[in-house]
């Protein structure tokens, strides 16, 4: 009996991204949420500019392909003109917090019905390791090569938190895909936030706290351990805002 | 018996199956080289395994199917 395999909603190509790029991971939770929730037939993906540009080649449902930082503007139109279709877009950093944070803030506070999946590696990946609002303090990157300076540029943006206190989005999330544990958590986060729309209950977005080994120049069993020790500790994991929970609790 | 298979054309030795296996019977293949270059990941002791999958679980490209 088969107890793991590729999961039917990714495409059988090899994926471009680098060794031990940790996309791959949060792709192959995506499909299997897809799977799991057997909607693959009506399901609508945006690709975002960055690493993650291709993605369109990787999952078997209809793909979109935004401009940069407009996933979340591309998925409003989708998802109202198509209310039946399940919409999600899948963003890093650069494209949901830097470009394209108007278009996430007020998808969020509208608490339109989609399902956001923010990979947040803490650098440009794809334009080779620029500084990115995510960038941890004292982060050597190409363009802070004596460390991120708070005092001028300053202080890395932790989204999750920021969008919980909207009084909009339905569900956020953050989670990571350095450790076992964690990949296990991610995929019961991310099947929740494809739960969510089902049920038309509104904005989901899951953090993913991510690597980047070539960016980071780290091999990449050291890259998730500086997730650990570095990236987590200044992006705790946890669920930041759940209205399943605030109905209860009223 | 738990069986795992490594699609090895399509593995980028990144080594985080190696890094993830509890039993430890993962290496990178010295001296073979696959079509995109890499040395592949292969399992030195298949009785060994116990089928936790959690080399597939950290496979960033999906290049393992585990059987139980």
């Amino acid at each position: 009996m088969i107890i793991f395999e590729k999961p039917k909603s990714l495409a059988d190509v090899p994926l471009h991204y680098c060794p031990g790029c940790t996309h791959g991971i949060i792709h192959r939770l995506v499909a299997e949420a897809i799977d799991d929730l057997g909607i693959e037939g009506k399901t609508v993906g945006v690709a975002p500019v960055g690493c993650a540009v291709m993605a369109y080649d990787y999952f078997t449902c209809d793909m979109v392909e935004a401009a940069h930082g407009r996933a979340p503007a591309v998925a409003t139109g989708l998802k109202r003109a198509m209310p039946e279709n399940i919409i999600f877009t899948y963003q890093g950093d650069g494209d949901l917090a830097s470009i394209g944070m108007a278009e996430t803030v007020h998808a969020a506070t509208r608490n339109e019905n989609i399902t956001i999946i923010f990979v947040n590696n803490a650098i440009y990946g794809m334009t080779g390791g620029q500084m990115a609002p995510t960038s941890l303090p004292g982060q050597v990157t190409q363009t802070s090569p004596y460390g991120r300076d708070v005092q001028t540029v300053g202080y890395p943006i932790r989204v999750s938190e920021m969008l919980a206190a909207l009084d909009g989005p339905y569900y956020i999330e953050r989670v990571a895909v350095n450790s076992v544990k964690h990949v296990r958590d991610a995929k019961k986060a991310i099947r929740h936030a494809f739960e969510n729309q089902v049920a038309g209950k509104g904005f989901s977005l899951i953090e993913v706290v991510s690597s980047c080994p070539t960016n980071w120049g780290m091999t990449p069993e050291k890259a998730l351990a500086w997730v650990d020790e570095k990236m987590i500790p200044y992006y705790p994991l946890g669920v930041y805002k759940d209205k399943d929970k605030e109905a209860g609790e009223a | 018996m738990p069986k795992v298979t490594f699609r090895s054309d399509l593995c980028k030795g990144c080594g985080l199956c190696v890094a993830a296996c509890p039993k430890k019977i993962i290496t990178l293949a010295k001296g073979k080289i696959n079509q995109k270059g890499h040395s592949p990941a292969e399992v030195t002791d298949p009785s060994a395994c116990i089928g936790c999958a959690f080399c597939a679980t950290m496979c960033p490209d999906c290049v393992i199917t585990v059987e139980k």
